[in-house]
């Protein structure tokens, strides 16, 4: 089932710097970089663990509940 | 995780530094750290350069993460704001043509060679056991002292925005990184999912069938 539910993450893209930490960090490889310019998580892959929040540098990662 | 070999750069990075120290002249390796990530964003419109090949940010990530020398602590809102990041490139790119200058002026024959390098712009640390003379004129060794200085205040400050806030802190206010994101920006001026799919809290929610990316 392609659900989407429970803690995913999200991301503030006017100040994402699109450096790409998130993207190796990721356990589900669930974030892309897009143009150069913002990342954007797949939220049917993202597992909602929040490495990728711990460590972005502009910390514009959150997680957020998301009911569907 | 699959390790490539370019995860490996950070070695570059470190060896690059340490050149340095011994002959000037290999400052001009730098130059790659400047002109790839420029023509890479300017060819494919991506920041392929910072998401995979740049040892710098890679070498902060493993001395910020594994190695525990970060506070991990979220940067000032102020050090992300497009003022900030926009000003410090041109802070940046002004001092680098002042650079540029003084390389002329040597080039010129107007001033002589000065072998030291300066941090932070102001401090200037003698350096003269690295040189050993040129083949060539003593402006490409005043180059290469100027070029050597940009590099080594950049990895001073990352180095203590990595320690005080998260490892890669650099990165937020890089002026390669905001160069390269500004070509970015121009080369996708039809893309505007930044701004579309951005709603609640600036934190982007839609929801889309099938891919589920946002
Ligand atoms: S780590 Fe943060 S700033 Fe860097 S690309 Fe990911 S979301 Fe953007
Ligand atoms: S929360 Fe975990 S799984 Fe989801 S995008 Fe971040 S790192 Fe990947
Ligand atoms: S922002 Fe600067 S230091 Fe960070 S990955 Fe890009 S070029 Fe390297």
């Amino acid at each position: 089932m392609n659900r989407v539910r429970g803690k995913k993450a999200f991301v503030k893209q006017e100040e994402c710097v699109a450096c790409g930490c998130c993207v190796k960090l990721c356990p589900a490889e669930a974030i892309k970089i897009l143009n150069g310019l913002a990342a954007k998580v797949d939220r049917i892959k993202c597992l909602g663990c929040g490495k990728c929040a711990k460590e972005c540098p502009a910390s514009v990662i959150r997680l957020q509940e998301v009911e569907e | 995780m699959k390790k490539f070999w370019y995860d490996y750069l950070w070695i570059a990075s470190l060896l690059y530094l340490a050149l340095g120290f011994f002959n000037i002249l290999f400052a001009w390796l730098g130059m790659l750290c400047f002109l790839l990530p420029l023509i890479l964003s300017a060819v494919k419109g991506t920041k392929i350069y910072c998401n995979r090949y740049c040892g710098r940010g890679q070498l902060f990530a493993l001395l910020g993460g594994s190695l525990g020398l970060s506070r991990k602590k979220d940067i000032p809102g102020w050090m992300k704001k497009k003022w900030f990041r926009y000003g410090f490139l041109s802070f940046f790119l002004t001092m680098f043509a002042l650079m540029l200058w003084n390389t002329y002026l040597v080039l010129a024959g107007a001033e002589s060679l000065k072998t030291a390098v300066s941090l932070l712009w102001v401090f200037k640390l003698p350096w003269s056991w690295a040189y050993h003379g040129t083949l060539f004129h003593p402006a490409v060794a005043q180059f290469a002292f100027g070029f050597y200085s940009v590099m080594l205040t950049s990895t001073l400050l990352g180095l203590l925005t990595m320690i005080f806030f998260k490892p890669r802190s650099w990165c937020v206010y890089c002026p390669m990184g905001t160069m390269t994101q500004l070509i970015c920006k121009g080369k996708s001026k039809n893309c505007d999912f930044v701004t579309d799919e951005t709603h609640k809290n600036g934190y982007s929610d839609k929801k889309e069938e099938g891919g589920g990316y946002s």
